[in-house]
């Protein structure tokens, strides 16, 4: 099907070749053509956010909970600058994105023309790739080539840059089937050599683990199905990644929590002291290995990845399996089935015995308080109040976030949306607008910190203008609580900066943008204060005040081991040394 | 039969891998690089170097192919295996990037690069740069009476042996192209 049309009929028409039924945006001058292209059609719903970097964390949040590619289309110079934290973020967390900016006329290109900046310039090292669109023949195809690499491989976002003049003119449309495809291709099988291997190793294993990430997320639901399939047939315990939260269900008594800096005790100790790592679609990062050389000392490793630079990038691996996680589960499963089904049993129930013990640290404890909400209480409830609904998370970055991976359960993928690698302060609010889009009858609630939630507070303007129902859940603390934190174990307790100075009252600023207002302080107001935002039918924005000087714990101090886990109430000295004080 | 004592890493054109992947010593690898030769190719290459904090030595780029559109990239690297390892690895990454060939360790391999000098001078100096230039077999392109610029192609040692013989003779000025390496041997590293 080719036919003759303008550029920006073209990229509404790309858009709906390639199924996407939702755009968010903001418009400017040099994408005016194709605004005027989505004014005269219906296929596509244009949410219109209120500033750029709300749109791409928008995109982020409905990639997440649909498997499928966010779609993003700002204007040229700001538009396109605004929207670099929510594309680097994409990338950072391997989010499917496309971005479509707009771009001064081919002709006045590198004349500093009015809002012109280098967008492929400046978008380079955080796309997975871009392309600046010179004529209008080509303009069918590269987007169509932007949604496979968007979307192949290990997911990423990718920015099309559309010049004024590329958008006015006229060219031939090429459809999806008819585009000429690049040799991008990832490798997608893994090597039956290596998922031999590893089925020989999980046969033999004593103490073996799974360690998990946001890659069995991004294979799709059927990886999560054959995850939870391995791991119930080997009886293995299973730790994950703050990304994979949901591949296998909190519920499921394998399941040993996340791990990491804020992760469970009996998962980073078990990670410590184990003897055959799974790597399933994690990339062994820093808030995970704590000290490399110190990471898990005596473990043989496996490593499924898509991507082969994860692959012996930070920690070295004994078994490397390039490929799709979904595809290598299938295998291995099938393997490890066809040579009778063996694990070693009696070396594992020793092994869970061990972790048992582990558990029975119950490092999750903390002292409730009747005078002031705990945060952590505050998440207990929310959890305890929420689970059988159906139900998507999504977080800011900080303290909360950490509480929020801890104490809320996760029972299915896609579920759970927050920031991992980049730890973006302000995606949370508007990744929860790209759900309820989503979802529209779905409960959405953004657990958020004060501070992280006021750097995109602009996008109420969005929720209240498409009448979203977003639940949004302040900790507040009237503290940046994770910088306080740290302030405290490695500053000699110098608070520089780390306090919300001059807070809104919350309940009055919900009112001015049409949100339900909720302020709680009492812990016995706490259940029917998340029950009221629940029921209410719209936006709610809750103030819930909690205990101001709360620390998130367990801990691995910067610089440190797996089992050197802080637990408890800390003491500030020595808690992080001064190899660990450089590090973040 | 006692084991043959081979020490790791004592030859990189071994049948065999010896180096140690856990080494700490720094290596130069000669990377080759098919690329789409499409705008913005160098700058991604270039990029993923600086801001992943990786060496580049030298590099020299040009179309090969103007048909197909492909450009061939060759980049002198250092680093520890494991960070050659990576570099190979986030260089195959590149949606634009074909085929990365390591020629370092894929076997033997030639390597060449042209340089021009520009040396300034009379009298005995002159006719003795003239001489030096014979025994490197570097041609003369340019002529005057007061200066030559010469023409020298060969391996990297050898251009930087004829410029430290000219710098006393007048040399003003050099340019480099930087390496152009080929595997030996009938095969095809990068197709």
């Amino acid at each position: 099907m080719t036919r003759k049309m303008t550029g920006a009929k073209m990229v509404v028409q790309a858009l709906l070749d390639q199924g996407v039924d939702t755009v968010f945006g903001y418009p400017g001058g040099a994408v005016l053509p194709i605004y005027d292209e989505i004014f005269q059609q219906e296929g596509i719903r244009h949410i219109l956010v209120r500033h750029e970097q709300g749109a791409t964390h928008a995109a982020e949040g409905y990639a997440r909970s649909t498997g499928k590619p966010g779609v993003v289309l700002v204007t040229s110079g700001p538009g396109a600058t605004n929207a670099v934290t929510g594309i680097t973020d994409a990338l950072m967390d391997s989010i499917p994105m496309v971005v479509l900016t707009g771009q001064v006329p081919t002709f006045a290109i590198g004349s500093d023309a009015f809002q012109e900046a280098d967008t492929v310039g400046i978008t380079r090292p955080c796309t997975k790739h871009n392309w600046l669109v010179k004529d209008t023949e080509s303009l069918s195809q590269t987007i169509h080539e932007a949604f496979h690499v968007a979307t192949s491989g290990r997911p990423g976002p990718v920015v099309v840059d559309l010049p004024k003049d590329v958008q006015f003119a006229t060219g031939t449309y090429h459809g999806p089937r008819e585009a000429r495809r690049s040799h991008y291709a990832p490798q997608i099988k893994g090597d039956m050599e290596a998922i031999t291997a590893l089925v020989e190793a999980i046969e033999t294993a004593e103490k073996p683990i799974f360690y998990t990430g946001g890659g069995v997320i991004n294979s799709g639901p059927a990886a999560s199905q054959l995850l939870r399939e391995l791991v119930e047939a080997t009886g293995f315990p299973i730790t994950s990644t703050l990304m994979g939260l949901g591949a296998y269900p909190a519920s499921g008594d394998k399941w040993l929590g996340m791990l990491g800096m804020h992760g469970l005790y009996e998962a980073n100790l078990a990670m410590h002291g184990c003897d055959l790592m799974i790597n399933v679609g994690a990339r062994f990062d820093d808030r995970i290995t704590g000290r490399v050389s110190d990471f898990s000392p005596k473990s043989k490793r496996a490593h499924i990845d898509i991507d082969p630079s994860s692959i012996n990038k930070v920690i070295r691996t004994d078994i490397p399996i390039i490929g799709d996680v979904g595809h290598v589960l299938e295998d291995v499963l099938r393997v490890w089935k066809s040579r009778g089904r063996r694990v070693n049993g009696e070396a594992l129930a020793k092994w869970w015995n061990r972790i048992e013990a582990w558990r029975d640290v119950d490092c999750l404890a903390f002292k409730p308080s009747e005078k002031t909400i705990k945060p952590q209480h505050a998440l207990a409830r929310l959890e305890a109040l929420t689970k059988d609904h159906d139900r998507y998370i999504c977080t800011e970055v900080g303290q909360h976030q950490m509480w929020a991976a801890q104490y809320l359960g996760f029972e299915a993928p896609n579920r759970w949306m927050t920031s991992g690698g980049l730890g973006t302060m302000g995606y949370g609010f508007p990744a929860s607008i790209g759900v309820q889009v989503a979802h529209p009858d779905a409960l959405v609630i953004n657990v958020a910190g004060e501070a992280s939630w006021l750097m995109n507070m602009q996008e109420m303007g969005t929720a209240a203008q498409y009448r979203l129902p977003v639940k949004q859940f302040i900790l507040n603390n009237e503290r940046l609580g994770m910088v306080r934190q740290w302030q405290q174990l490695l500053h000699g307790e110098r608070y520089s900066h780390s306090w919300s100075e001059a807070l809104p009252d919350f309940v009055k600023l919900a009112e001015a943008f049409g949100f339900k207002g909720i302020q709680v302080k009492d812990p016995s107001d706490l259940d029917d204060a998340i029950r009221e935002m629940i029921e209410h039918d719209g936006p709610v924005l809750m103030d819930c005040l909690v205990e101001k000087h709360e620390n998130c714990l367990p801990m691995i101090p910067s610089g440190e081991p797996h089992n050197k886990m802080l637990l408890g109430e800390m003491t500030a000295k020595d808690a992080i040394g001064s190899k660990g004080a450089v590090l973040v | 039969m006692p084991p043959l004592k081979i020490k790791k890493g004592s030859s990189k054109h071994s049948a065999y891998d010896l180096r140690d992947p856990n080494a700490e010593v720094l290596e130069a690898h000669t990377l080759a690089v098919v690329v789409d030769n499409e705008a913005g190719v160098l700058a991604r290459v270039i990029g993923l170097f600086s801001g992943r904090g990786y060496n580049i030595e030298s590099l020299t780029v040009a179309e090969i192919d103007h048909e197909g559109r492909r450009s061939r990239i060759t980049i002198v690297t250092t680093g520890t295996p494991q960070v050659i390892e990576q570099i190979k690895a986030q260089l195959g990454r590149l949606v634009p990037v074909y085929s990365v060939a390591d020629l370092t360790v894929e076997g033997p391999s030639v390597q060449r690069e042209l340089a021009l000098f520009k040396v300034a001078g009379q009298g005995d100096k002159r006719v003795e740069a003239l001489r030096l230039a014979d025994i490197f077999r570097a041609s003369v392109v340019d002529s005057t009476l007061e200066s030559f610029v010469f023409e020298l192609t060969g391996t990297p040692e050898k251009i930087g042996a004829f410029a430290d013989l000219m710098r006393p003779l007048g040399l003003i000025e050099v340019a480099r192209t930087g390496i152009a390496a080929l595997a030996r041997g009938a095969q095809s590293e990068t197709a």
